[in-house]
């Protein structure tokens, strides 16, 4: 009952954060360019067509009005046209939303699975060799720049040793369109050869995007399963014969997934803008691609669109993780 | 005085710590010492066709670029270009964030509750998202992604510090200094601020590494530094064109934000073990 109750309240407090980066976004987009006409026109339009545009968009109107014309725009699902495909920047976004969920859920998922499963053992094996290996990898994780992570595997891994595709999702006809994600879509149509010819394109991308929150998931889950081994219930089971594995199971894992869990919701933004990186070095072809060809044309409706997008995709992402607490750990609804 | 030297002793037991310290100064000579180091100063901006993209030799260990130019030379002179994007950006966070944070910790007004508010609207995008925007939005140049990182940096200062303040503005010394009727800005300069200290120099120390790296990135999308300045990131997106024959110009720089970074967030890991051990997650 109480998280039912937590649950409204936090949604209720969704409402003035979403109002809040629509406004975030109008701001940078409507106020601190000297010439948001000349901007929305692009590089290459000359003086009619960008007044054309001023009135157009309505950039002569006080800010107010102009405000609220971008919020009814946005409600409305209308976001203008990008200057890159020449399609509405809606469409854009919802055409290839799949192959960035796509990607982000298979990171998310192993991150996820490796990050606790290392973060337990590595506690478990506190200062053997294993946990100093692991250590230095999670350094390393934190460290390294997404995008060259992803040139380097592209150079050794895919032209060097021509172990993986270096580009795209698929070679040769994606399967049936069902739900826009081909590794499921394919499984559901049994379609093998392109599941498989998918699994080969998704590997590199994937592990790229894996790596740095593998390495923050496993530090907190280490840290987080030491607190609990060291805390006096566990002294005390231990000391009364239970098993080691048991021991772990049923005692000290809930205890320790509070703060990886919280984590997680911070994978979300780093799934987010990693996808924008890693999406331009494998040529995926999802939103994060779709940001940097806009950046490119200098189209910047477009990547405030992705940037609206994201802030949304994000702060739902932590509601969602905020309530999983809640479940975990029911003390948190009282914060 | 002792306790200074506790921690200090505390830190040096810390090898990856030590280790991270010792990279960041010599990152430092670098940069100071950069026309002395490179092997070839001259040829940070000159073209030279007749050597271009020649692999690793005596004469330039790390290879020359699509330009011709000596890598390892560019990467040294890039030293100059890293720290200032760090320090300005990082420095600006604080100076901006940290003032917020006491303000809406401490008081209990409108204006706290404004600054808290807008200091979440920042904390619910990514931090890289929003800094790509405003580059975008400001027109690509290293200036202006400066400026983006460091308007989009300043709410996690802002945050952390209010946690903080809050925490410590009920404390009996606090009260104490209130009922001696010590100004509001007295105290939070010279009673709240330097309890609150700790947990802001780990933060900007691992911030610093964090700012690198996202400013790195933004230099390969093309939104932050501009040829031809010898800006890591910028050099590696340059090298993508030249794949998978100059495997060198891609490998060098990368490797350099790889160390540097790394660095950072060792020092940082280790002063928040002996300064701020309530987030001790490094767990040795």
């Amino acid at each position: 009952m109480r998280i039912i109750a937590f649950t409204c309240k936090r949604l209720i407090y969704l409402v003035p954060t979403l109002l809040g980066i629509v406004v975030l976004v109008f701001f940078i987009s409507h106020v601190i360019p000297a010439d948001p006409a000349a901007l929305v026109a692009g590089p290459f339009a000359d003086q009619k067509q960008i007044a054309e545009i001023r009135h157009q968009y309505g950039f002569d109107r006080p800010l107010y009005e102009q405000l609220w014309m971008y919020l009814v725009n946005l409600i409305k699902g209308d976001l203008g046209e990008s200057l890159y495909t020449r399609r509405p920047v809606a469409w854009e976004i919802k055409s290839r939303f799949p192959a960035t969920l796509e990607l982000a859920m298979v990171s998310l998922f192993f991150s996820v699975l490796l990050g606790i499963t290392v973060g337990i053992y590595t506690a478990v094996k506190r200062n053997q060799w294993v946990d100093h290996i692991f250590r230095g990898v999670t350094i390393a994780g934190l460290a390294i720049a997404a995008f060259w992570m992803g040139i380097e595997l592209q150079l050794w891994l895919g032209y060097k040793l021509d172990l993986f595709p270096i580009a795209g999702r698929i070679t040769g006809t994606p399967p049936a369109d069902i739900t826009g994600l081909f590794l499921l879509d394919s499984l559901l149509t049994s379609n093998w050869k392109a599941f498989f010819s998918a699994l080969r394109h998704i590997i590199l991308p994937a592990a790229t995007l894996t790596f740095s929150p593998f390495a923050t998931l496993t530090r907190f889950q280490r840290a987080g399963v030491l607190n609990a081994i060291t805390s006096d219930y566990v002294r005390y089971e231990r000391s009364m014969g239970l098993p080691a594995p048991l021991l772990i199971y049923k005692y000290v894992l809930r205890n320790s997934l509070t703060a990886t869990v919280s984590q997680i919701g911070l994978l979300f933004g780093y799934m987010l803008a990693g996808s924008v990186v890693i999406e331009r070095v494998f040529s995926w072809p999802g939103l994060g691609s779709f940001a940097v060809e806009s950046i490119l044309m200098m189209d910047y409706k477009a990547v405030l669109a992705v940037a609206i997008w994201a802030g949304f995709a994000y702060t739902l992402g932590n509601l969602f993780v905020d309530i999983m607490l809640a479940f975990i750990d029911p003390r948190e609804t009282t914060r | 005085m002792t306790t200074y030297k506790i921690i200090f002793r505390e830190f040096l037991n810390d090898r990856l710590a030590v280790a991270g310290l010792g990279i960041i100064v010599a990152l430092l000579l670098t940069a100071v010492f950069a026309s002395y180091l490179a092997p070839d100063p001259s040829a940070i901006f000159d073209i030279n066709p007749a050597q271009k993209l020649m692999a690793p030799t005596r004469e330039h260990p790390f290879g020359t670029d699509h330009m011709g130019r000596d890598i390892l030379s560019r990467i040294i002179f890039g030293t100059r270009v890293t720290i200032v994007i760090a320090v300005i950006a990082v420095g600006s966070a604080l100076i901006i964030g940290v003032p917020i944070g006491l303000i809406a910790g401490y008081y209990e007004n409108w204006l706290s509750g404004f600054l808290l508010r807008v200091s979440d609207i920042f904390l619910s995008f990514p931090q890289f998202i929003l800094a790509m925007a405003l580059a975008v939005a400001l027109g690509p140049s290293i200036e202006n992604a400066i400026l983006a990182l460091s308007i989009t940096y300043w709410p996690w200062f802002s945050r952390i510090v209010y946690a903080e303040t809050l925490f410590v503005k009920h404390s009996i010394f606090v009260e104490a200094t209130e009922a001696l009727g010590a100004n509001k800005f007295r105290i939070l300069a010279f009673h709240i601020l330097p309890n609150v200290l700790s947990p802001i120099i780990v933060r900007a120390t691992i911030g610093m590494g964090y700012t690198i790296l996202t400013a790195a990135t933004l230099g390969f999308l093309g939104v932050g530094a501009q040829p031809p300045t010898p800006e890591w990131g910028l050099a590696i997106s340059e090298a993508r064109e030249y794949l998978p024959g100059a495997w060198w110009f891609a490998t060098f720089p990368g490797t350099a934000i790889f160390v540097v970074v790394m660095a950072f967030n060792m020092f940082g890991d280790g002063l928040r073990d002996v300064l701020d051990p309530r987030l001790r997650i490094s767990g040795k």
